[in-house]
């Protein structure tokens, strides 16, 4: 069966782009100035792109793209926006009017609904690239963080070494 | 803070603590057999790390009380105080111990960050940069006509006015730098050994050090402080090397006992080698690193410059130890055991 | 009766606590006001709730069901009504809420219809989703679902039971009470669990500090109709873990990434076993187990606790004091703390451990690593815990596990040895979640890719289909200019006509390119050739098509 994909789906095209796809998030939002992440990539790939461009990757997609390309890992660049946390689009079901705009601008297809009626999000495939803001004449969608809930929580990072210590006994 | 919730009774102090306890045996040897110059040497180590772990730890912004407590500090001047020439100047003392403390120590990363033994790199600095001063070491007394005291002995150290003639009186050649300059001279090794200053095995009065420093390891493996693997292998690294060479040439080798009892490899085998920190982590590679250094201290003490090699041995398998961690990884649990086909 | 028993890798020995709750009896904890009863109780899918709030339900009576192979149902512990389904407070050291079904006793206790199995005359299919209906699950602590591991597989059957009154935790002892009190039960349960895996052997495992239980499970297991082996074994901590308890008593060790039952070998808490005679012999659902509450309160002892049963009702029974720190679920090497005490008894709680700065001085601060590896030496994974916490600390989750970081059972051996007091299992289990995020981003990333790669599929699609529509309609609007302008004569009229007649020609290359020229005069015998050469390619093309599986097969 996978090898049966592997030739059914195999993809002409750019290694090193492939594989910096792989690092990116998929949110395919556009605030790295690509219409989405493949472009992005192959952008990066040809070095026309730099590697801090993708807010929903954050510091640690900069990080892997930097492993992976055996360069500096620098900050983000503001100018494309700061990290926000996940979220999902959720739509106002009262006040909208049934458009189809925001469907056509949802790079995911995460947008179910008809002319003239309802629309709803698929929340579990939707990315959060905040597309469907703009065209929406009536500002009926916004955006929701993702609460934590007990399947996705996890565990944090102890905190517990030895110059805590030293603020620590400095507060008492 | 989750779980466990209890902790066992070890601590890094008491760990220290029973390294230091270990070394005592040697100390009270040291005392007893080559005067009590080893005490002022000690002291002022001991103070000197201190004083500097206290400074580095307070430049670096950490807590002066938890790792100064650690006794971490006194254990590498320990350590370096008794691979010392035990009429070593003051400066010497207080220099190696610095370097040992602030280089080889903080500016690796403080406690348990530090690649090479920090008590080994104080020795290697010091005899490199001053050879002449790491030969005054004071012979057992009973070879010396008149020992000296303990106020004498701090003389020496500080630089007091002694005259050159009872400091001569006291002074001789180690066994190992004996060995070396007859050796050089064209002697055999028999010719040598004819010398008062070697003993039975390793030199008068440094094989009951070497013995008591024997002693002090295996209390530190009978209280699991240290595992077995470093020590053995160390020893059987310098005593099948030294036994090789011996057997092909005994005029121009040392015995196997010889090196074994000549008691920097005690020092270094129970006390320097099994240093956690600086040191192999997976059993297998404690082995090799064990060996590596126990055949290293031959090759450099029959060919290297210098007539002891412990420390450099030490430091050069120091410098492989992420190697030989890495190929030594042991099997975990549910793994297929060598030669044994996965079981499916 | 002596077996050959085997040590396994490291461990620890951490002071018992096991005599302040042993020597009282189990005393029944009286039915609460409210049972909060969560519908994750186990490994696996949530149960779906099939009740409604309002709805009056009876003790025994299913009001979670289970969703999928690995689930397990929930049931209502007493009778009463649900008056809420949503989240609340469960016990999870997160302090973040999930879904229950609250219910509002009326103290009339009143069991659902309910009647034992004929469990040998059962498919045993059949009586795997009953138990799973029934809500067994393991009581050891890991509460995965016993259908699933009732179930023998591909093998038929596996050869070797085992069954665990380890109870190796500090502190612990409601396995030890039960095999005390109930180990004809449980031996009855482990009749059924036998017969269900076709095992030849069944050994019961249990630490030597528990004589009174290992006395009274022999007892028990010379009354029975086939051989069980009740070995003591060496108190050693984790050897109640199943893998450790595998190992003391058979020697062997259980591949890496592999279930037991591959070697053959199953093993079962003893209060599973207990819960699946209730369920098969009385067809009692899993509504209540023991619980130890132990640990600074005044009486610590064990109780039989209903499922739902909020902590603090315990706590009182036992007689809380002052001065407590803090509640743990479990023990103190593998118990989390709990964010209040208005949780709930779950499946999972096999113990109720009250702090206090006097059992449970504040551990002191963290020093560096020293590598000292003493950790290595106490790790019965035989894992090197100082490697591991090097690269969790630095995350480095990709050589974390390459050192085997997901055979760590988070038993705590390492913490517990550490010189340095560092809390090596918190850097282990942080290091697993986030590989576990990782993957569930990386697996929403993909999705994302697929549908983002869809959909400029389809878009590009559309657009050649619309390109094409309009080029046609283009087409014959021209055609109908040019034929208006024939008529009317208009200037450009030769241009248009031109046009026209391209457009025309290309039609008509186009439609004869579709048919072959040379099949239009043709002898009846080679028309009959072509046929079939044309079946045969149609053959080759079908045969081409099929998957090579088939042939494969030997």
């Amino acid at each position: 069966m996978l090898g049966w994909s592997a030739i059914r789906f195999k993809v002409e095209g750019n290694p090193l782009a492939e594989k910096i796809d792989a690092i990116l998030p998929q949110t395919q939002c556009g605030q790295c100035g690509f219409p989405g992440c493949r472009p992005y990539a192959e952008a990066i790939a040809k070095g026309e792109a730099e590697i801090n461009q993708c807010p929903p990757g954050g510091e640690e997609g900069v990080k892997k793209l930097a492993e992976l390309l055996g360069v500096e890992p620098k900050p983000l660049d503001e100018a494309h926006g700061a990290p926000k946390p996940k979220s999902v689009a959720f739509i106002d079901e009262n006040t909208c009017i049934g458009c189809t705009l925001c469907i056509q601008a949802c790079p995911v297809d995460a947008i179910s609904g008809a002319a003239k009626q309802m629309h709803t999000i698929l929340a579990a495939e939707c990315t959060g690239c905040e597309l469907c803001l703009p065209p929406c004449p009536v500002d009926c969608i916004t955006m929701v963080p993702i609460p934590e809930d007990l399947p996705h929580w996890k565990w944090k990072h102890p905190v517990v070494m030895l110059k805590q210590l030293d603020r620590e006994e400095a507060a008492t | 803070m989750p779980a466990p919730f209890i902790i066992g009774r070890s601590s890094v102090t008491q760990v220290m603590a029973w390294v230091l306890a270990a070394l005592l045996p040697g100390v009270g040897v040291y005392v007893w057999l080559f005067g009590p110059g080893i005490l002022v040497t000690l002291s002022l180590a001991t103070v000197t790390a201190l004083a500097a772990e206290a400074a580095m730890l307070k430049a670096r912004g950490y807590p002066a009380k938890p790792f100064l407590t650690d006794l971490s500090a006194i254990v590498t001047a320990w350590l370096l105080a008794l691979s010392l020439p035990s009429l070593a100047p003051w400066w010497l003392i207080v220099t190696g111990t610095l370097f040992a403390i602030v280089v080889a120590k903080h500016l690796y990363g403080g406690l348990g960050q530090n690649i090479f033994n920090p008590a080994m790199v104080g020795y290697a600095v010091l005899i490199v940069s001053f050879p002449v001063q790491m030969t005054q070491w004071a012979g057992p007394l009973e070879l010396t006509a008149t020992p000296l005291t303990l106020a004498q002995s701090a003389m020496v150290i500080f630089g007091g006015d002694v005259p050159k003639a009872t400091l001569d009186a006291v002074t001789m050649a180690t066994p190992l730098d004996a060995l070396r300059t007859g050796l050089l001279q064209q002697h055999t090794v028999d010719e040598i050994m004819t010398q008062p200053i070697f003993g039975h095995y390793g030199g008068t009065g440094f094989e009951w050090l070497a013995a008591a420093f024997l002693a002090g390891g295996l209390l530190l493996w009978a209280l699991r402080i240290i595992g077995w693997q470093v020590p053995l292998a160390f020893l059987a690294g310098v005593w099948l090397t030294a036994g090789f060479l011996h057997f092909f040439d005994a005029g121009r080798f040392g015995a196997p006992w010889f090196h074994l009892f000549a008691p920097s490899v005690m020092l270094g085998a129970f006390f320097i080698a099994t240093d956690p920190v600086s040191g192999a982590t997976t059993p297998r590679g404690r082995l090799i690193f064990g060996f590596g250094a126990g055949f290293l201290t031959i090759v450099i003490r029959t060919w290297g410059g210098y007539p002891d090699g412990v420390a450099f041995a030490i430091l050069l398998m120091n410098l492989s130890v992420p190697l030989i961690d890495q190929y030594t990884q042991p099997r975990v649990y549910g793994e297929a055991r060598k030669g044994e086909a996965p079981r499916s | 009766m002596s077996r050959e028993l085997f040590k396994f890798r490291g461990g620890v020995h951490p002071p018992e606590h096991k005599a302040e709750s042993n020597g009282r009896p189990v005393h029944p904890a009286p039915l609460p006001k409210t049972l909060v009863i969560p519908l994750r109780q186990h490994i696996g899918t949530p149960a779906k709730p099939v009740v409604e709030v309002g709805e009056r339900v009876l003790k025994g009576q299913l009001i979670g069901a289970a969703d999928g192979y690995i689930s397990c149902a929930v049931h209502a512990s007493s009778s009463g009504i649900v008056t809420a389904i949503g989240p609340a407070a469960v016990p999870h050291v997160s302090g973040l809420p999930d879904d229950c079904i609250t219910i509002e006793t009326d103290g009339r206790d009143e069991w659902i219809a309910h009647a034992p199995l004929d469990w040998r005359a059962m498919e045993p299919a059949d009586l795997r989703m009953r138990l799973r209906d029934m809500g067994i699950a393991g009581l050891g602590g890991a509460v995965f679902p016993s259908a699933v591991k009732l179930d023998p597989g591909a093998a038929r059957h596996c050869p070797t039971l085992i069954v665990n009154g380890g109870e190796c935790e500090p502190w612990i002892t409601c396995d030890d009470l039960l095999m005390r009190t109930r180990a004809d039960e449980i031996l009855a349960g482990v009749a059924i669990m036998r017969h269900l895996l076709g095992s030849t052997e069944v050994l019961v495992g249990i630490e030597d500090n528990k004589p009174e239980a290992i006395a009274a499970m022999r007892d028990a297991a010379a009354g029975l109709d086939f051989p069980v082996e009740v070995v003591p074994v060496p108190a050693v901590y984790p050897g109640g873990g199943a893998k450790q308890m595998i190992e003391t008593l058979t020697g062997r060790q259980v591949p890496s990434g592999k279930l037991s039952t591959d070697i053959g070998i199953q093993v079962f808490n003893v209060g599973t076993a207990h819960a699946l005679a209730r369920a098969v012999h009385h067809g009692e659902p899993l509504i209540a187990r023991l619980v130890t509450v132990t640990g600074h309160v005044l009486r610590p002892q064990n109780f039989e606790v209903l499922i739902g049963t909020p902590m603090h009702a315990l706590i009182t029974l036992a007689g809380d004091r002052e001065g407590a720190t803090g509640v743990l679920m479990g023990g103190p090497m593998m118990g989390v703390p709990m964010p209040s005490l208005d949780v709930p008894v779950v499946k999972a709680t096999n113990c109720i451990l009250v702090k206090s700065a006097e059992l449970f001085p504040p551990l002191p601060k963290a020093l560096p690593c020293i590598r000292c590896t003493r950790c290595a030496d106490a790790c019965p994974a035989e894992l090197q815990p100082q490697e591991l916490f090097r690269f969790a600390k630095a995350g480095d989750f990709g050589r974390a596990q390459e050192y085997h970081l997901f055979d760590c059972i988070e038993c705590g051996c390492c913490s517990y040895v550490c010189p340095s007091h560092i809390p090596l299992v918190d850097f282990y289990r942080y290091a697993k979640s986030e590989i576990w995020a990782r993957e569930r981003e990386k697996r929403a990333a993909d999705l994302a890719r697929e549908r983002h790669e869809f959909r400029q599929f389809r878009l590009e699609r559309e657009k050649k289909e619309k390109a094409e529509k309009l080029a046609a309609k283009a087409q014959a609007k021209r055609a109908e200019i040019a034929a208006d302008a024939t008529a009317s004569g208009a200037p450009d009229a030769e241009a248009k006509k031109a046009l026209i007649a391209a457009a025309l020609a290309r039609a008509q290359a186009k439609k004869a390119e579709a048919a072959p020229k040379n099949t239009d005069n043709l002898s009846p015998e080679t028309q009959h050739e072509i046929e079939e050469i044309e079946t045969r390619r149609a053959k080759i093309r079908e045969l081409a098509h099929q998957p090579l599986e088939p042939e494969e097969k030997p």
